[in-house]
């Protein structure tokens, strides 16, 4: 193509080149660069050009003249008008002053956010479209370094391994990790069902809980795998504890189901996985508690920032989370005792082996455990501005899930 | 009671023939103008309902037109061109060929085989078999063999599958060139069943009109002057009316014409479609 700038009106020439391998092209950025009712010539060598550009034109809305063998097209004003009214989404970059919109619209639909989005562009019904309920300035970087952290259990874990411990220390590895797949299963589909909620303008929270998503797969899959490296299938699953996480899965808002998880469910979750990552009777559990825990912990780091977020934004919210804890443990008060299963499967996989002197050293161990979570506890409430009498009081109402 | 509609056929060539009509239906009733319409299968039955005053508005294909008009003009009656859309004015085909095919000019068909569009298609067999007619003294049956790629006959060439077909026989080497309008010559190239650079265009038919929005005789042309007024002001520039236009492939309405449509009267005469009166002619043609 041979461009005349300068003189007037603009000429090009698409010399061969047919419509049919896309000589339109060559038209549309001349015309780009005038404005509507610009003229610009256009001269071919190819057979049969003329056609084409007119059918072009036609289609494209703008007028053709000819002056002899040259077109002389005049810019017509359909594209223009096809952006007239488009809506701003804000910016790419969230640091960016005006990037993160308090309030993202239903018509900006999927749009990248920062696009110009067309007027008359259909409406999403999206629940979660505003910032103040899923939105904290640090899930880019939470979900980046999730990306970097990313494992293959086929080559971080070691499955050769042979299992030495005795029959009764695998068969509370085997009670502990169906418990843990119950509840990695309630860490999965709580943010899945807000995950579909969350306005796409909200990119950087939608990619966090994406990860996240997939460690909670991952993690289902391994302990899976470690049960049935044992030969065996999952052991049981009781109504209390699954009364427990079903609370997680009914609660509808974003910020209090992040606080329910982070305080209480993942959380404790953590303090769980490096019990078993010390104690586990063996490398291949260890490594894979160890590595599970990781994930976990930020997990809580960003459910722990969305709410440092929010109540800055909302703090009468702190009373609403107290009030959800207190509904939590009271709705839960009739459901049978401290889950049986687990807690004398943890005391065996803490003392490696029947004798007394083994059992006894399993309790001290499960004790302490149980001190962490509830230190844990109370520390993240804190974190969240609670003061210390409160935030002792509310880490005792733990459930009889642990978690 | 809200008024009886004023009836518009049009001719269900794709699914969302639904959609434009719909569309149209509504944005009119917004504006106090009652219409409802009714699909027909073939341009045919469209044209006779016409004069049945069953509808008082029917879309037409160019063909359907000169149908029309015939059938007015013989029974001292009169149809209108109301609307057209802006691109439905100056249109042309093409004739392609592969781009190393050794065909020069129209002489050099003399003896090949030419791959045309549906049987009733305007813009890929009428005016194409009238463009070999005329400017290059060619015969089908005499001078040349030519090859009808027939898909959906009635829809008056409106479903471009028979174009498509014709373009991939003549990429096969079964035909030596095939006729399309301009607009699917780029549609085919986009779509990647005509590969990048390998076609070239042989010959490009004369200016012709296509669709036109036809009033049927009697009606009153206070209410056809208000609908024509009415889709003449939609803006392309109105978010609300764009995703309509779009969709029936326009960027402006244009006051409707007949002086487009002269090649095709000519073809639909000469090449045997229809007699002076729009009686049907043409064997073969199933609808």
């Amino acid at each position: 193509m041979t461009q005349t700038v300068g003189c007037s009106p603009a000429a090009i020439d698409i010399e061969q080149l047919g419509f049919d391998a896309g000589a339109h092209l060559l038209v549309k950025h001349a015309l780009a660069g005038l404005a509507v009712g610009g003229q610009l010539r256009v001269i071919g060598q190819g057979q049969g050009w003329q056609a084409q550009l007119a059918h072009w034109c036609r289609a494209q809305g703008h007028a053709l003249a000819w002056e002899g063998e040259t077109a002389l097209v005049t810019r017509g004003s359909a594209q223009a008008g096809r952006w007239r009214g488009a809506a701003a989404t804000g910016h790419a970059d969230p640091k960016a002053h005006g990037a993160v919109h308090d309030q993202a619209e239903p018509g900006w639909g999927l749009a990248a956010r920062g696009a110009q989005v067309e007027a008359g562009s259909p409406s999403f019904a999206f629940r979660l479209d505003r910032k103040e309920e899923v939105w904290c300035d640090n899930a880019a970087d939470l979900y980046a370094q999730a990306v970097a952290a990313q494992w293959n259990p086929d080559t971080a874990l070691d499955w050769a391994v042979v299992f030495t411990h005795p029959p009764e220390i695998e068969e509370a590895v085997r009670q502990v990790m169906t418990y843990m797949v119950e509840n990695e299963n309630a860490a999965l589909l709580v943010p899945a069902r807000f995950l579909g909620q969350i306005h796409p303008h909200y990119r950087e929270m939608q990619a966090a809980l994406a990860i996240q998503l997939a460690d909670e797969a991952r993690h289902i899959d391994v302990f899976t795998r470690r049960i049935r490296k044992g030969e065996n299938e999952p052991a049981l699953s009781t109504a209390g504890g699954q009364a427990s996480l079903k609370t997680l899965l009914d609660e509808p808002d974003f910020s209090m189901a992040s606080f329910l998880l982070a305080v209480q469910g993942e959380g404790s979750f953590v303090h769980l996985l490096q019990f078993l990552a010390e104690y586990g009777p063996d490398v291949l559990t260890r490594q894979m508690c160890r590595l599970a825990a990781r994930d976990e912990a930020r997990h809580v780091a960003l459910g722990m920032s969305h709410l440092l977020y929010r109540l800055q934004q909302e703090p009468a919210l702190r009373d609403r989370l107290v009030r959800a804890m207190e509904q939590r443990h009271e709705g839960l008060s009739g459901t049978a005792g401290l889950n049986e299963e687990v807690f004398d499967a943890l005391i065996l996989i803490g003392a490696g082996g029947l004798s007394p002197q083994q059992i006894t050293q399993g309790f001290v161990r499960v004790q302490a455990l149980v001190q962490d979570m509830a230190g844990g506890r109370m520390a993240r409430l804190v974190r969240l501005g609670f003061d210390r009498t409160e935030a002792e009081r509310l880490a005792q109402l733990h459930t009889r899930n642990f978690m | 009671m809200s008024p009886s509609p004023f009836m518009l056929g049009a001719v269900a060539y794709a699914p969302k023939v639904v959609t434009i009509w719909e569309g149209f239906k509504a944005w009119l009733g917004e504006r106090g103008f009652a219409m409802d319409y009714i699909l027909y299968s073939n341009y045919e039955v469209q044209v006779q309902a016409q004069f049945k005053g069953d509808i008082a508005f029917a879309w037409n294909s160019p063909l359907a037109w000169v149908r029309a008009d015939r059938m007015a003009r013989v029974r001292g009656e009169k149809v209108r061109s109301l609307v057209m859309r802006d691109t439905d004015q100056d249109l042309q085909s093409v004739l392609v060929v592969k781009a190393d095919s050794p065909l020069k000019g129209l002489a050099d068909l003399r003896g090949k085989a030419v791959g045309f569009g549906a049987i009733d298609s305007p813009q890929a067999t009428l005016i194409p078999l009238d463009h070999l007619q005329h400017q290059g003294d060619l015969v089908a049956g005499r001078d040349y063999d030519a090859r009808r790629f027939d898909v959906l006959g009635g829809k008056h060439g409106d479903h471009i599958g028979g174009e498509r077909d014709a373009a991939l026989a003549m990429l096969r080497g079964e035909v030596a060139a095939s006729w399309m309008i301009a607009g699917n010559y780029q549609a085919f190239a986009q779509e990647g069943t005509l590969p990048a650079g390998g076609t070239r265009v042989l010959a490009t038919t004369g200016l012709f009109d296509h669709c036109t929005l036809t009033v049927s005789p009697g009606v009153d042309a206070v209410v056809a002057d208000r609908l024509g007024e009415l889709l003449l002001s939609m803006d392309w520039n109105d978010a609300q009316v764009r995703p309509l236009l779009e969709l029936e492939g326009l960027r402006e309405w244009r006051v409707g014409r007949t002086s487009g449509w002269a090649l095709l009267e000519r073809a639909a005469t000469e090449q045997g479609f229809y007699d002076a009166n729009g009686g049907l002619l043409a064997s073969g043609y199933r609808y």
